[in-house]
């Protein structure tokens, strides 16, 4: 008797796990940590939300992570910053065409007393030699994120294998850009952040902008609808309305809007 | 120590504002975590009490694993059940994952072995002292488990308080099948990592203490409903 | 059930040989008390003959039951009463009315029973208190009304006044006596050769494992057959 009594109530209870909300249609984005924490989507998707009465789940992981969700078909949309990744995505047909949205800038941010001596610098690659050579603490994400991927990109350039450094100045916090800010901070070392989650990041410590404003440092955005052909159950109409919309004038504006007091954090750069 | 005092600030600007996206996020906590308990204890329960009293072969070994079994790794619990519920995994067409339902299933399997590995000690115990008087009194073993249960029931309600304790707590699991989605799977251990994350420490921490205030007002509710009934039964 | 042959019954424990082949008869009717020196192997004896433990060598045959007692079924015919009495954690009434229900009385049936048993030990008025609060002598009894409840045709019962002081103990002999005259067969054990005496028609002595007495009670305490049953009278009661 008290054993159906209980199951009952469960499923009374897991009835509660039904609201109301679920009844409205939703799509799931596959994202970037930066993307999310710097408030870019709290910001952007209400608006399309209102217009259109779709709801948008935003899962947000890393680019590498956003991809590999897209390909097995966890989300209806992936919406990342690694152009090669990318077009590798694309190419492999598990998306349908990429658009690109929107750009930022990465910057350097290191300790105020600056050991490398690299602050005020305008060369990344510069920087970087100079980081390798003095043996600074050096914070890397060492996940498969857009972010990790430039910062590689960059090292290689510099032909510099800051692997030779692992466990000694170069740091592999294997977590997302937050994260690994934190571990920065704590460590008074030298990172490699997009300006977003910067400007948003709260617990910055001693760390300052050490370098920025390199055209190494461009960061493009790109979002692609995942191929319907291979996933049959992807919501493609509503995951293309999305598309359609962000890279559409006015959703391009409310990008352009979204500000963290006097700073603009994302720049709109669809179809240029 | 600056922190925690913009830590308790925190906790209670938030208690204090309780705005709905907070009400949302601890409504979704419980309700995941407790309905978990109720499921994890309908299938881990009768298991304990099974083995307890039951005599056959590889009972040693069953036992030893289902103790091992406690330190399941949340992390290792929400990956394997990611696979299982992703699109592209076996259960995939369900289409559950990140969705509250998948957060449940996660930490029932996660808190099903302490439940039944718990329960099976405090019933085999009582059964060492009951064993010969209610064989005598013709209870086949199943009477007995089902009895045993019963009249353990004050030792277990401490470990179902236990099993609800690790499941809220934990992180790992919630946040791979529930995809930290906000409005939908977004809880308070999520939300903490988040804020962690974003570099707010004092509002993590906020959260964390709002979060430990409500597994200690549970369990205080449960220390009180235990007393009463210790009073009346004995 | 009754009569009830043992035949060449031996039990062990690992290497240790408790019961070494012990083969007697016990008729209906008489008060049967078992006696003997600690760890003679008279608790022992007693779970075997009620089923709480197999014998490793032997048989036990109830002469009285279908089939010579082989199916498991013959336990719902006996009773035991242990030393410590178990105690279900709910009420007194509640406790009684367990193995009713286990015997697949309905829940009134069991209720009606067990209240009249309760009123005949006397513990009519602590029905619904939860039986653990009860005291030891009050559990015992309590223990005996959830045996005798069960209407058994044999009820084992094992010491079971050694924890209880003198006033109860003479409560639980009175009610022994009355579930005696109601029809049932009592096997007992006990430490306390004025118990023996008070309760006991024939005895059984046992030492070492083996049957070395099966006699009536007078010719028992007269005349002790073995020189062990009289050491064992001359160590409990030196001045007899």
């Amino acid at each position: 008797m008290a054993m159906i009594r209980r199951i009952l109530l469960a499923l009374a209870l897991s009835g509660l796990l039904a609201p109301a909300v679920w009844a409205q249609q939703f799509i799931t984005v596959a994202s970037t940590t930066s993307t999310e924490q710097s408030g870019l989507f709290k910001h952007l998707l209400p608006v399309f939300e209102k217009k259109t009465g779709t709801r948008i789940r935003v899962v947000a992981l890393g680019t590498g992570q956003a991809l590999d969700m897209g390909r097995r078909g966890d989300a209806d949309v992936v919406f990342v910053h690694d152009k090669e990744a990318e077009e590798k995505f694309i190419a492999e047909g598990f998306g349908v065409q990429r658009f690109e949205v929107m750009y930022n800038d990465f910057v350097l941010v290191g300790p105020k007393t600056d050991p490398a001596k690299v602050a005020g610098g305008k060369s990344i690659i510069e920087a970087y030699r100079k980081i390798a050579a003095a043996a600074a603490p050096f914070a890397s994400r060492g996940d498969k994120s857009g972010t990790q991927a430039t910062e590689l990109r960059l090292w290689k350039s510099a032909a510099i294998d800051p692997q030779t450094g692992k466990g000694a100045w170069y740091r592999e916090t294997g977590s997302g850009m937050g994260p690994t800010l934190n571990t920065a901070s704590a460590m008074n070392a030298y990172a490699f952040t997009d300006r977003g989650t910067w400007l948003s990041f709260k617990n910055r410590g001693e760390l300052v902008i050490v370098v920025e404003g390199d055209e190494q440092l461009f960061n493009q955005y790109g979002v692609m609808l995942v191929n319907p052909a291979k996933h049959p159950h992807v919501k493609k109409e509503l995951g293309q309305a999305f598309v359609d919309w962000v890279i559409s004038a006015d959703g391009q504006k409310v990008i352009a809007d979204y500000k963290i007091g006097a700073d603009q954090l994302f720049f709109p750069n669809a179809g240029r | 120590m600056n922190s925690l005092g913009e830590a308790f600030a925190a906790a209670w600007r938030l208690i204090a504002g309780f705005d709905a996206e907070l009400a949302q996020v601890v409504g979704l906590s419980l309700q995941v975590s407790l309905i978990a308990v109720v499921i994890a204890t309908l299938i881990g329960l009768p298991i304990g009490a099974m083995i307890a009293v039951g005599r056959f072969r590889g009972r040693q070994t069953l036992i030893v694993l289902l103790n091992a079994l406690m330190g399941l790794p949340p992390v290792v619990v929400g990956l394997v059940v990611y696979l299982l519920l992703s699109r592209a995994g076996p259960l995939g067409n369900l289409g559950i994952l990140f969705t509250p339902t998948a957060m449940v299933i996660a930490q029932t399997v996660l808190i099903t072995p302490i439940i039944a590995a718990l329960s099976r000690q405090i019933i085999e115990d009582a059964w060492r002292e009951y064993d010969e008087q209610l064989r005598s009194l013709g209870a086949r073993r199943i009477n007995a488990a089902m009895t045993l249960i019963w009249d353990t029931r004050f030792s277990l309600l401490t470990i179902l308080l236990a099993g609800f304790g690790r499941a809220a707590a934990e992180v790992g699991a919630v946040m791979i099948v529930g995809g930290n989605i906000a409005g939908v799977t977004r809880v308070m251990t999520t939300t903490i990592a988040l804020e962690t994350s974003k570099g707010d420490l004092p509002l993590a921490l906020g959260l964390g203490i709002v979060l430990i205030t409500l597994v200690i007002v549970l369990n205080a509710l449960a220390a009180v409903i235990r007393e009463m009934a210790l009073r009346r039964y004995g | 059930m009754l009569p009830l042959e043992l035949d060449q019954l031996t039990f062990s424990a690992g290497n240790a040989a408790i019961i070494r082949g012990i083969s007697a008869r016990i008729e209906a009717g008489p008060r049967t008390v078992i006696l003997g020196p600690n760890g003679a192997g008279k608790s022992v004896l007693m779970r075997l003959c009620h089923g709480l433990l197999t014998p490793t060598g032997g048989r036990i045959v109830w002469h009285g039951a279908m089939n010579g007692g082989k199916s498991v079924d013959v336990r719902r015919h006996q009773a035991m009463v242990f030393q410590r009495p178990v105690m279900l954690r709910r009420s007194a009434l509640a406790n009684v009315m367990y193995g009713l229900k286990l015997a697949g009385k309905s829940r009134n049936q069991s209720g009606l029973r067990a209240m009249d048993v309760l009123e005949v030990v006397g513990l009519a008025q602590h029905a619904a208190r939860p039986a653990r609060v009860l005291s030891g002598g009050e559990q015992q009894r309590l223990a005996l009304a959830r045996a005798w409840a069960l209407g058994p045709d044999v009820l084992f019962l094992d010491e079971p006044t050694a924890n209880l002081d003198p006033a109860s103990t003479q409560d639980i002999e009175n009610i022994i006596n009355a579930i005696h005259a109601s029809g049932t067969k009592i096997i007992m054990t006990t430490h306390n050769l004025g118990q023996a005496r008070r309760l006991g028609d024939e005895i059984l002595f046992i030492s070492n494992g083996r049957l070395m007495e099966h006699t009536p009670i007078d010719k028992f305490f007269r005349q002790p057959a073995s020189s062990e049953a009289a050491a064992f009278i001359k160590g409990e009661m030196p001045w007899q």
